[in-house]
């Protein structure tokens, strides 16, 4: 059997969990209760929603999405859940079938749609016929389809499982090309413009490993594997940089991005809504876009008339959007 | 004691007596992507772990 001689710093009970950039352990209990304090820190200070408003969770099946979700509903929030079936192999089939238990068990709402059974195609297929990284596919349906769904349901919020690791690896590479368009936008909310429905981070100030031992501790089954064509992404090789750097120097990456937010991000505010242009409808499906049709029904259109291509012959295509 | 790794999934056997932080050093594992589980419970890393445990050590990164 395990002994440890760390304590919890709030009760002194035998900790489960080291958090060097708190520079204290912690039991289940207060481990749970950084957690729900850090949440609601960030929904009260980025103004994201409130108990009133009906919310949208996207949801992956993976550790973070489903730890959002959860603790939404926990602190009396009015969430429910979107998931896209993405034809992405084994991995697709697994993952929905996690979610799918966690809606059930809790008796919650689950919004679904099938990329091959409604819209006759699939991630893979989209990837080879428009000769991009799958993963740019992936991102613009998964956007347009829950954008769609928010407005389709009158969802006053969207809300997606990005933690504190998903947003400083995004700024990592934003810096490291100074791209200042996108780093005007890498807000923990973005307002409803255009068409397009508030979207809001609760977890930007909770680690993956927070948001993992969350799960661990409520007991939250989730699909530990990965997407297989994240593997080797540059994505995951930023958020290694920055862990290498978070185990010399505790702290530095929630400092790296928190106060970029506190900041910086204010005095690039205006950069952004230099961004935000005039808009019209799609032809096809309403969506808000510059063209006559939108991206994602242009790539429908020329997906679902190809054959399907299995996930093994676009592994080797990796990078993310 | 048997240890449980991912990214290949793979079973280890190695002997006890060391703490969390020790293992990860020794399998050149950063602390801050993994958390530890030791018989099925969250460990901190001073916890020491024995020769009948079974651990589990689990990524936390994901990359989607
Ligand atoms: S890794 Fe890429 S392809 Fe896989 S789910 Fe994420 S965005 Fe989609
Ligand atoms: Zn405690
Ligand atoms: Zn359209």
């Amino acid at each position: 059997m395990a002994t440890s001689g760390s304590k919890c710093r709030a009760c002194k009970a035998p900790a489960v969990i080291d958090l060097p950039r708190h520079n204290a352990n912690f039991c289940a209990e207060h481990l749970l209760q950084l957690c729900r304090r850090q949440v609601e820190k960030a929904i009260d200070d980025y103004e994201m929603f409130s108990k009133d408003d009906r919310l949208l969770v996207a949801v992956s099946g993976g550790k973070d999405s489903l730890a959002v979700w959860d603790m939404l509903v926990e602190a009396g929030y009015q969430a429910d859940g979107f998931y896209v079936g993405l034809g992405i192999g084994d991995y697709s089939d697994e993952s929905g079938d996690y979610v799918r238990r966690f809606a059930d068990e809790r008796g919650l709402t689950l919004v679904t749609v099938d990329l091959r059974d409604d819209y006759g195609y699939d991630i893979p297929t989209a990837a080879k016929v428009t000769k991009r990284v799958p993963c740019s596919a992936c991102g613009m349906s998964k956007r347009h389809l829950f954008d769609k769904a928010a407005r389709d349901g009158g969802y006053d919020a969207v809300v997606t499982g990005h933690n504190l690791d998903d947003e400083a690896a995004v700024l990592l590479g934003n810096v490291l090309r100074w791209d200042i368009e996108y780093l005007a936008r890498q807000l923990p909310v973005l307002p409803a413009r255009n068409g397009f429905p508030k979207k809001c981070k609760p977890l930007v100030r909770l680690t993956e490993r927070e948001t993992a031992a969350w799960c661990l501790i409520r007991g939250i089954d989730y699909l530990v594997e990965e997407c297989p064509i994240a593997a080797g992404n540059r994505h995951l090789y930023y958020k290694d940089t920055l862990n290498s750097l978070e185990q010399k120097s505790p702290s530095s990456k929630s400092a790296f991005y928190l106060n970029f937010i506190d900041n910086m991000a204010p005095l690039l505010a205006d950069q952004s809504a230099a961004a935000a242009g005039e808009l019209n409808d799609c032809e096809r499906c309403g969506s808000p876009t510059t063209n006559e049709l939108c991206a994602f029904c242009r790539l429908v259109e020329k997906s679902s008339a190809h054959e399907p291509v299995p996930v093994e012959l676009v592994l080797g295509k990796r990078g993310r959007s | 004691m048997q240890v449980k790794l991912r990214n290949p999934k793979r079973e280890i056997e190695m002997r006890g007596g060391k703490t969390v932080n020790r293992l990860l050093d020794d399998l050149e594992l950063v602390r801050e992507s993994h958390l530890v589980i030791c018989n099925g419970t969250l460990v901190p890393g001073d916890a020491k772990l024995g020769d009948d445990d079974v651990i589990e050590i689990r990524p936390v990164i994901s990359g989607g």
